[in-house]
């Protein structure tokens, strides 16, 4: 049996580089079911933000990153998906089994676990390829495998569906909505307010690496309370 | 040019009647690179791995010194390494001194920061490309470098060949370290030296095409066992 690691709590989170504050001070609770949509403007410090929950940010001293469980095996139960989905100079296959291997599955295993995702993906006939020369789409659905195959209970995606055309974007969401249905709790960012309204069932909205709002989403899109997620859903340019 | 056709027909003379010296020194040839290619990349391809991974003081003067390295003048190697085999230096006793060792020893010194400074170039921009997934993954130092290694297998093989036609043609520390003796340390670079030296050119040119043959042929050897350049595959 595996414990939860949720729900996960930031406290004064800061993030900084080069002396510059990208997000924080943060204090915020990610809850053991639900799928939170991240939304802000570019640069608002949305990808900063996701990496921090995800534990890839060095957090400024003060700060505090907690699971329920020990760092160690709450990281093993988180997957992330990235704006520009990392290829392994592999076979999609390979990729998809790779976070297996590594962690000691057998090989034959792991491969057919990664079969069998692959196929749920609907890249069954593309899994000798090179994941390299994969289009965006089937890039973006072999990443979503790859974090999907260890079985995490949170995962974690960074606009994933930026660079994907409409077909390309429905099937996506189409697959995290099945696995948001199997019980996977999903922490997305995304600055297009269409996918925002589909998917969310609560909204942070970031601005200037501070969380302005934290909320369900019927009542961030119907009654926004900063003048600044106003301005962001009316499609007005703030800064 | 007629020295170049000589040379050229006498090498095809010395192949065909399989003359019991060039095969000798060739092998011998082939013996000492492939041994020094494969002592190197067994230090160079992990350094050049874990440097490129690695945060540490010093780092780039450690890089910066390793890239100076590549140029290391072989006769200076060749005369340190046969100062340290000597009678009289610290390694005498093991008697390595005008051995086909002590000529590996002084080209794995001259090869080795030529593998890694390649290696650590080519595993570094891999890690650019990987470090955010292999970190988002939970991996461990190690699975990282392996991971890295593994995918970067094609480019650490061309540290390697570049490493064996450094080797394969080298003349200054194997000349120094061996000696040049006859059915001992003769290989092909000391021989065409010799010949050269006695005026013998065609000889000289005969063993000078077979080497560039025995360079070519196992590139073209290791290219085809490893299935670079196939359609797809790195």
């Amino acid at each position: 049996m595996v414990e939860t690691i949720l729900p996960l709590s930031v406290e004064n989170a800061v993030v900084r580089r080069r002396g510059k504050v990208l997000v924080g001070p943060i204090n915020a609770e990610v809850s053991e079911t639900g799928l939170t949509i991240v939304m802000g403007p570019n640069g608002a410090g949305k990808t900063t933000l996701l990496r921090l929950l995800h534990g890839m940010e060095r957090l400024a001293s003060g700060g505090q990153l907690k699971w329920q469980v020990p760092e160690p095996q709450a990281r093993g139960q988180q997957g992330f998906l990235f704006q520009a989905p990392i290829m392994m100079r592999r076979s999609a296959l390979e990729n998809v089994a790779y976070p297996l291997t590594v962690h000691g599955v057998s090989r034959k295993d792991a491969r057919k676990q990664a079969a069998e995702w692959l196929a749920r993906v609907g890249l069954q006939d593309s899994a000798d390829k090179q994941a390299t020369v994969l289009s965006g789409g089937e890039r973006q659905k072999l990443a979503l495998a790859r974090a999907l195959i260890r079985q995490p209970q949170i995962l974690f995606l960074d606009e994933p569906c930026a660079n994907l055309d409409g077909r390309a974007t429905r099937e996506f969401e189409a697959l995290l909505h099945s696995v948001h249905e199997e019980g996977t709790r999903i922490v997305m960012s995304t600055h297009d307010i269409g996918q925002a309204r589909r998917l969310a069932q609560d909204v942070w909205f970031i601005h200037h690496g501070q969380i302005l709002e934290a909320t369900s989403a019927e009542l961030f899109f119907e009654d926004p309370k900063s003048k600044e997620a106003r301005a962001f859903l009316k499609g007005d340019i703030i800064e | 040019m007629n020295d170049i056709l000589a040379g050229l027909l006498h090498a095809a003379h010395l192949i065909f009647t399989l003359d019991a010296d060039l095969i000798e020194i060739s092998l011998r040839s082939l013996r000492v690179t492939l041994s020094a290619v494969l002592v190197s990349s067994l230090i160079g391809l992990p350094l050049g791995c874990w440097l490129a991974v690695q945060r540490f003081r010093f780092r780039r003067l450690v890089i910066a010194t390793l890239n100076a390295l590549m140029g290391l003048p072989p006769v200076v190697v060749g005369l340190i390494v046969y100062l340290l085999l000597s009678r009289s230096g610290p390694f005498g006793v093991f008697g390595l001194l005008f051995t086909p060792t002590a000529m590996i020893i002084a080209q794995v010194v001259i090869l080795t920061p030529l593998i890694a400074s390649i290696s650590h170039q080519a595993i570094r921009d891999l890690w650019a490309e990987y470090h955010d997934l292999l970190i988002s993954l939970n991996t461990t130092r190690r699975q990282r470098i392996m991971t890295l290694l593994w995918d970067g297998r094609r480019a650490l093989l061309t540290a390697s060949l570049a490493g064996f036609g450094r080797g394969i043609g080298e003349v200054g520390a194997i000349m120094i370290v061996g000696g040049n003796i006859d059915h001992a340390t003769r290989v092909l670079t000391t021989a065409i030296s010799l010949e050269t030296g006695k005026g013998n050119f065609a000889l000289a040119l005969a063993l000078g095409f077979i080497l560039i043959g025995l360079a070519v042929a196992v590139n073209l050897i290791i290219h085809s066992l490893s299935r670079t350049e196939v359609s797809g595959r790195w």
